[in-house]
């Protein structure tokens, strides 16, 4: 069998399982239950730290966020 | 120490570019080497200057901003040239006697078209990455950019590649594959300084304080990450002589030209459309002041747009010597493309939930709104002229045209207005822009530009692709090629003028920056205060 089509039987079985496979895993993860938390935590990111970064003893920032 | 080796490497640079402009074969060789012997020449004579120099101390604490306000500066200036060089152009379609005797052949046609590509796409939508992909990584890191003043070499390494590429296309070098029409030397260039960019973001991502990486620097890393192999696979080439510009691909035939649209489908999907999500994904949150609508949406939305994109370039290849398996494999992925695009159209719309009042009173909202939009409808008419039937309809015409300017002028351009907009103030440390109702303007000469230029791309695409297929009863064609030229004319004329506004609300941009800039008392940024 040429490399060609060794290559091609193997993109179009084994990988293809392997990549849907990984795609319906992201989107079960997203999904997981308690992720609801850390999503709403990871979205609020952009309204800390506007200005410098993050102190070494962890002291809050200036916010701007948006009462 | 450090100083001795780079003014070693330097005066080595400077003499082989001087070696090279002596022998170069072709003159857009010859321009450029002398260029880079220019270049390093003076970065030799700067770096003398301040060897064995009490060294300024540099506060290391805070954000590096200084690049990025270079980076903003440099996204208005390349816009503005991009722009003027696409009106220029498109007047010369209209009236080829545009195309002056005088200026031949370095003012023709075919040597402006791609200079307006890539100062549009690479040079406005290059800085506007770059710099703002800078601004992000930082804010949303709670980290200080990582490496130093590489971030600097990164900036003045890419705008040397801009102008070298811009030179060499009207010089005529070109390796003729469009959107990666620079020369090996270039490219090399390139790759050199992407490398860089990519250990810049990577090390601020590592040194990050935040736990999770907000999902603008996903959108981000996936850009330079799969920019760099795009880069690299389509720019295999072999130069005929070190000494001239002149490249031979390594790929032949139909490999050369799939693998040429596999690169130019996803610099499409990667760099016009994933880096410029990320954009999205930060700064509409922040204008609007309210997170992003949905963080599980934006998360399928990354996972699926680069699990699809990837496999959408063959159909640029529709009826030609491609299998019909690959153009189909391709039509079929960028059919499913439609649904990641509109989630993440739609997402970002829904951000604006609970603040939709803004929309009156905020042109900075308006822009960013009107550019999801456009990224809405250009990702509905993508995958709509991908169909095979479609396409036989649509391919060669200047649908296509219309179709690429109402997702570049009105999705990239509109986000990077608004990204300009909302940085400039900040990063000089202004209340706001210099005139919010010069916002406004430059909104809607931009809007309307967009839609003369698309409608009239639409009504002249379609008729030309009905024109070629026309046939009488006996089965000749209707009509010649040139009777489709002749008949496009009003379309051209009303493109131009599109195109004009789009430039005119450009340059009113410039001119507000610029007196933000100057203008005024430098007060304490007003992102520093708290909002009670």
């Amino acid at each position: 069998m040429d490399t060609y089509s060794l290559l091609r039987e193997f993109a179009d079985s084994w990988v293809l399982l392997a990549m849907t496979l990984f795609f319906v895993g992201v989107i079960i993860w997203a999904f997981r239950p308690g992720s609801a938390g850390v999503h709403a935590e990871t979205a609020s990111i952009p309204f800390r730290n506007e200005d410098a970064p993050d102190t070494p003893d962890g002291a809050p920032q200036t916010k701007e966020l948006q009462s | 120490m450090g100083n001795y080796v780079k003014l070693l490497v330097l005066a080595i640079i400077t003499l082989l570019a001087a070696i090279a402009a002596n022998w170069g074969r072709d003159i857009a060789y010859v321009v450029h080497a002398i260029i880079i012997m220019l270049v390093s020449g003076s970065l030799f004579l700067w770096v003398l200057r301040n060897t064995d120099e009490p060294i300024k101390p540099v506060a290391t604490d805070g954000y590096m901003d200084n690049v990025i306000r270079a980076g903003v500066v440099a996204t208005a200036f390349w816009g503005v040239v991009g722009f003027l060089v696409g009106v220029v152009i498109a007047f010369q379609l209209a009236f080829p006697s545009l195309n002056f005797e005088f200026l031949q052949p370095y003012g023709n046609f075919g040597r402006l078209r791609p200079l307006h590509t890539s100062a549009v796409i690479f040079a406005f939508g290059g800085n506007a990455l770059i710099m703002s992909s800078f601004y992000i990584v930082q804010r949303t890191c709670a980290a200080r950019l990582w490496g130093g003043n590489l971030s600097w070499f990164v900036f003045w390494g890419y705008n040397l590649f801009i102008v070298l590429a811009a030179t060499g296309y009207l010089l005529g070098a070109t390796q003729s594959k469009e959107y990666a029409e620079p020369e090996w030397y270039v490219d090399i260039w390139l790759t050199i300084v992407w490398v860089a960019f990519l250990a810049v973001y990577l090390g601020t991502i590592f040194n990050r304080k935040e736990k999770h990486i907000y999902v603008a620097n996903w959108f981000l890393l996936s850009f330079i990450i799969t920019v760099a192999m795009l880069h690299i696979v389509n720019n295999l080439s072999v130069p005929v002589s070190i000494w001239g510009s002149k490249s031979v691909q390594l790929f032949a035939g139909v490999q050369d030209a799939m693998t040429q649209w596999w690169y130019g489908h996803n610099a499409v999907g990667f760099f016009l459309t994933a880096g410029f999500l990320g954009m999205m994904y930060y700064f509409v949150p922040k204008q609007a002041g309210r997170p992003v609508y949905s963080y599980k949406l934006s998360i399928i939305h990354f996972w699926a747009l680069i699990f699809l994109y990837i496999w959408a370039g063959p159909h640029h290849l529709h009826y030609t010597a491609l299998p019909d398996w690959a153009s189909t494999l391709g039509m079929v992925f960028s059919i499913i493309l439609w649904m990641p695009s509109w989630g993440g159209m739609i997402n970002g719309l829904m951000t604006l939930q609970g603040a939709w009042d803004k929309l009156r009173t905020d042109p900075i909202i308006r822009m960013m709104v009107i550019s999801l939009a456009f990224y809405g409808m250009s990702t509905f008419e993508g995958p709509m002229m991908s169909i095979r039937a479609v396409n036989s309809l649509s391919h060669y015409t200047d649908w296509t045209i219309g179709h690429v300017h109402s997702g570049a002028l009105g999705w990239n351009g509109m986000i990077t207005f608004s990204a300009l907009y909302f940085l400039t103030p900040r990063l000089w440390g202004r209340a706001q822009m210099h005139s919010i109702s010069a916002i406004s303007w430059h909104f809607w000469l931009a809007t309307i530009g967009i839609i003369l230029y698309a409608a009239s791309m639409w009504v002249t695409g379609i008729m030309e692709g009905l024109m070629w297929r026309e046939v009488d009863a006996n089965g000749f064609l209707v009509n010649s090629f040139a009777d489709t030229v002749s008949a496009k004319l009003p379309m051209y004329i009303v493109r131009g003028l599109g195109g004009v506004m789009y430039l005119a609300g450009a340059l009113i941009m410039a001119w507000n920056m610029f007196m933000t800039i100057k203008g005024g008392v430098r007060e304490k940024a007003l992102v520093g205060v708290p909002v009670q």
